[in-house]
């Protein structure tokens, strides 16, 4: 007599409830393996990279006792899987060890950089999915028109673009002689530290608090660089969005639904966009990670303390707790976003569920 | 000797209390009591001042904190006191009794006290990080400091020199950052398993200096209060703010705005281009970084006198300057750079290839001797490289250019197998020792010496006579008497040694035509926010 059946002579059909279950455990013993291929990954690097992470934090001058000293303590004596267990140990307790570079401990770092890379990353996959996939689909359905050859050198354009020129251009347009949006920076130096951070994202703890002129300052400065990036996942989401329109509008299922009298309207976003859609939040979901990232170009150009930069400057100064803790929340923010649009495809596909 | 430094009057308080508290402008314009500054601060890594070696560092610890001597604003190249009223030397010179000002306090409200001043360099020396080494050349160790370094009374603190070393030199190495005074009671209160305040102090300060830290976000930003009670006088900007730019085309933007008062990093032609602009205006100062040519003694042909002299003449010092290195470097031909004490600044050499014909004519150089001239691969060395293999060519002498990045060269220059090589170098401290340790100081050319630390040594140059004179200058506790060695040493090095020593760096940077007082000078040592006004 199996578990299942017990439960339905019970009367009430457990069966879905259990197979979700199961997945979600799935999910979770994916993360977990995952995790440990990223932490071993990130170590090795950490292990292989040709600088002396003892001379990162104590400089080339030191004497041979204050070297050994930190040696010792950084516990670089003992064996390497042994310094792999109490790196991983630390990790769970949220310890990444002290950034050379800033002082600070490294999950305060990141926690001050990445919700500025979020906020910037957020705003620019939205209008992403906001203005691309429309302008996708529209490519697509007029194919070869006006519209389409718009889109389309749009989204070469989007994608060829050094971002680093196209940010400088526009600060020069709409801040230097339009005086539109607020320079490069966060946010005024006035007008810093005015809010309690709670999320790290200033535009909502501003909101939260009711300060609306952080709100707007803070909104000012985040325009254009929110843009450059937009603009770089726009003309990715609104190429990959025609192609894939494009190959479900020569399917026979949409001439069978037009040749039924369907309205056009539905035919496109009723039966071809939902079949688009999986791939869609695939696409998506990979742009919105990878911009999680951080660009090290628009947060240079426009002063945007994000974890681009913090990962950038850290590699400069060997700063290896901090690299190390830095690609591990990129890469945990991949695997989020992984799971995430798996959850998605659940919903939107029906053969998935 | 007894030497008194006068009180400096408190005049600048007014200015601070006539400077408005306006908050949230909206036009972009930075507030009238704010100093604004856009620069590159990726390289600081702590504020701390036993540990800072760093240039943004430095600069920011040199408002935060005061030493027993400085240079002030006014006089860059007269070392006056800081927080020492006076100082003596003893007979034999080997101590210095030195007077503290009276009734003066730290940020906290603490008395500045010689225990603090014995704490301080104590806590230098033992902590031992990166620039400790420029006051343990005094011959102070962690363990024997404490009796080096001893508090007599509350404002009296003996200093007693443990190497072979002038007085007068050891007042200047102790106006480095390193020999900052901080508040013991006040780092004592954050120490954590006998730390000595280290961690606490990478981002809190604990000075004495005309500005506190209000904030440093790594990256981001750094902020800096007035101290109500400086010795000097309220600085007339209540904030400095350090923002992080690390992009030269933004910082040009930022300052053309207004939304900041001065822009550090920007480049030569980024410069001229505000010259159209009458709110901004482009400032220089000078740096410490000489460039030089250097000849290995070890070649056959190079180490003869004559054309060790020819390359002097040899070289295009105008073409260069009116070129490439318009705005980044000065023609400088001594080894000690200019806007520092000591310094000469006299340039005898200009090209004459004549001259420079003339001299190697007997040498034994010809056409089949092919020489190589080793360099940095990176603007502008390859490009002085590049004239300087142009010039010899000239001559007649081909060579050929090897590019290589630090890891490769340096190694390469300590075990003395280049021939010739195009170069830069920085001195570690304010003063002439310094660089002529450098230039003009070797106690032994053996190969297995291995005082790769020296310019002299690296070159296979004995340096014969320079080197006790060099010693003799170091030791000497007549100021006026150190300043006639070392322009003596000057002249020699210039005359007849390996080193064609041809230009130093300058700072530039862009500032809003109403900001004024803002001195930075050839070391981080030397760069003061309590003298803007705008």
């Amino acid at each position: 007599m199996s578990d299942s059946s017990t439960l339905q002579r019970s009367g009430v059909d457990f069966r879905p409830y259990l197979e979700v279950a199961r997945k979600i455990g799935g999910g979770i013993v994916m993360l977990i393996l995952t995790f440990i291929g990223l932490t071993a990954i990130t170590f090795i690097i950490g292990r292989i990279m040709p600088n002396d992470p003892v001379v990162a934090i104590v400089g080339d001058r030191a004497s041979k006792e204050v070297y050994e000293a930190m040696y010792l303590q950084l516990g670089l004596d003992k064996p390497i899987w042994q310094q792999y267990l109490i790196f991983i140990g630390d990790i769970l307790r949220g310890d990444f060890g002290s950034s050379v570079m800033t002082g600070q401990p490294v999950l305060e770092d990141i926690k001050r950089f990445f919700p500025a890379t979020l906020e910037l990353a957020t705003i620019a996959t939205i209008a992403g999915i906001v203005i691309g996939v429309p302008a996708g689909v529209l490519a697509a359905v007029r194919q070869g028109t006006l519209i389409d050859h718009i889109v389309r050198i749009v989204g070469l354009l989007g994608h060829s673009i050094p971002i680093f020129w196209l940010g400088m251009v526009a600060l020069l347009v709409f801040y230097a002689k339009l005086d539109w949006v607020a320079g490069p920076g966060r946010i005024d130096f006035f007008y810093d530290g005015i809010v309690e951070p709670v999320t790290g994202v200033i535009m909502i703890d501003a909101a939260m608090a009711g300060e609306w002129d952080v709100f707007k300052n803070a909104l000012s400065h985040a325009i254009l660089p929110a843009s450059m990036l937009a603009i770089y996942s726009l003309a990715y989401i609104a190429r990959m969005t025609r192609s894939f329109m494009l190959d479900q509008l020569n399917q026979e299922y949409v001439l069978t639904a037009r040749v039924k009298g369907l309205r056009e309207g539905t035919v496109i976003w009723y039966h071809a966009f939902r079949n688009v859609l999986v791939q869609l939040i695939t696409i998506i979901g990979l742009t919105y990670a990878s911009l999680l990232e951080g660009s090290v170009l628009t947060e240079t150009v426009f002063a945007w303390p994000g974890i681009g930069q913090y990962i950038t400057n850290s590699l400069f100064n060997a700063d290896m707790n901090a690299v190390i803790g830095g690609t591990l929340v990129v890469g945990i923010s991949f695997v989020f976003i992984n799971m995430l649009s798996d959850l998605l495809y659940r919903i939107v596909d029906p053969r998935a569920k | 000797m007894i030497v008194k430094f006068t009180t400096p009057l408190k005049s600048l308080s007014l200015a601070a209390m006539l400077a408005t508290t306006a908050a949230f402008p909206a036009i972009a314009e930075t507030p009238a009591d704010t100093f604004v500054i856009a620069r590159n601060t990726a390289d600081a890594i702590t504020l701390d001042p036993a540990e800072c070696f760093e240039f943004t560092g430095g600069r920011i610890v040199a408002n935060l904190y005061e030493r027993l001597f400085l240079f002030e604003p006014d006089n860059l190249t007269k070392l006056v006191g800081g927080i020492a009223e006076s100082y003596e030397f003893s007979d034999d010179g080997k101590k210095i009794t030195v007077k503290l000002r009276p009734g003066l306090t730290f940020h906290s409200g603490n008395p500045i006290t010689a225990a603090d001043v014995a704490y301080s360099l104590g806590r230098a020396v033992k902590l031992d990080k990166t620039p400790a080494f420029i006051i343990k050349q005094i011959g102070w160790t962690p363990e024997n400091v404490d009796e080096a370094v001893v508090a007599v009374d509350d404002t009296t603190v003996e200093i007693n020199i443990l190497a072979d070393m002038s007085p007068a030199l050891v007042l200047n190495l102790l106006s480095a950052g390193v020999a900052s005074i901080v508040d013991m009671k006040e780092v004592q209160k954050h120490e954590v398993d006998g730390d000595m305040g280290y961690a606490w102090l990478k981002d809190h300060s604990a000075g004495s200096g005309p500005y506190k830290l209000k904030t440093w976000k790594a990256n981001e930003v750094v902020m800096l209060d007035a101290f109500d009670d400086y010795r000097q006088g309220k600085p007339a900007m209540n904030r400095v703010v350090i923002r992080h730019v690390a992009e030269p085309s933004a910082q040009r933007l930022l300052l053309e705005k207004g939304d900041v008062d001065a822009a550090m990093e920007l480049t030569a032609d980024q410069l001229k281009g505000l010259s159209g602009n009458s709110d901004v205006s482009a400032e220089s100062y000078p740096k410490g970084y000489l460039m030089y040519l250097a000849t290995n003694m070890d070649h056959p042909v190079l180490s003869k006198p004559e054309v060790r002299e020819a390359l002097k003449y040899m070289v295009d010092y105008d073409g260069m300057v009116g070129s490439f290195l318009d705005g980044q470097y000065k023609i400088h031909q001594n080894f000690w750079p200019s806007g520092m004490w000591a310094a000469a600044t006299d340039t005898p050499y200009n090209q004459n290839l004549e001259k420079a014909k003339a001299l190697i004519a007997d040498a034994g150089l010809d056409a089949d001797t092919k020489i190589t001239i080793d360099t940095l691969n990176k603007s502008p060395f390859t490009e002085v490289a590049q004239s300087v293999q142009a010039s010899l060519k000239e001559l007649g002498i081909d060579s050929e250019i090897i590019l290589s990045d630090g890891a490769t060269l340096w190694p390469k220059y300590r075990a003395r197998k280049h021939e010739l090589i195009v170069a830069r170098w920085g001195p570690d401290y304010s003063d002439p020792h310094s660089n002529a340790d450098a230039f003009a100081h070797n106690p032994n050319n053996d190969f297995e010496a291995k005082l790769t630390g020296k310019l002299t040594w690296r070159n296979a140059w004995p340096a014969d006579g320079l080197t006790e004179l060099t010693d003799q200058a170091a030791a000497e506790s007549d100021p006026e008497v150190r300043e006639e060695i070392y322009a003596k040493l000057q002249k020699m090095v210039q005359e007849d040694s390996p080193f064609t020593i041809m230009f130093q760096a300058i700072g530039t940077f862009g500032q809003r035509a109403n900001v004024e007082g803002f001195v930075n000078g050839v070391t981080s040592d030397q760069a003061y926010y309590k003298t803007v006004t705008k």
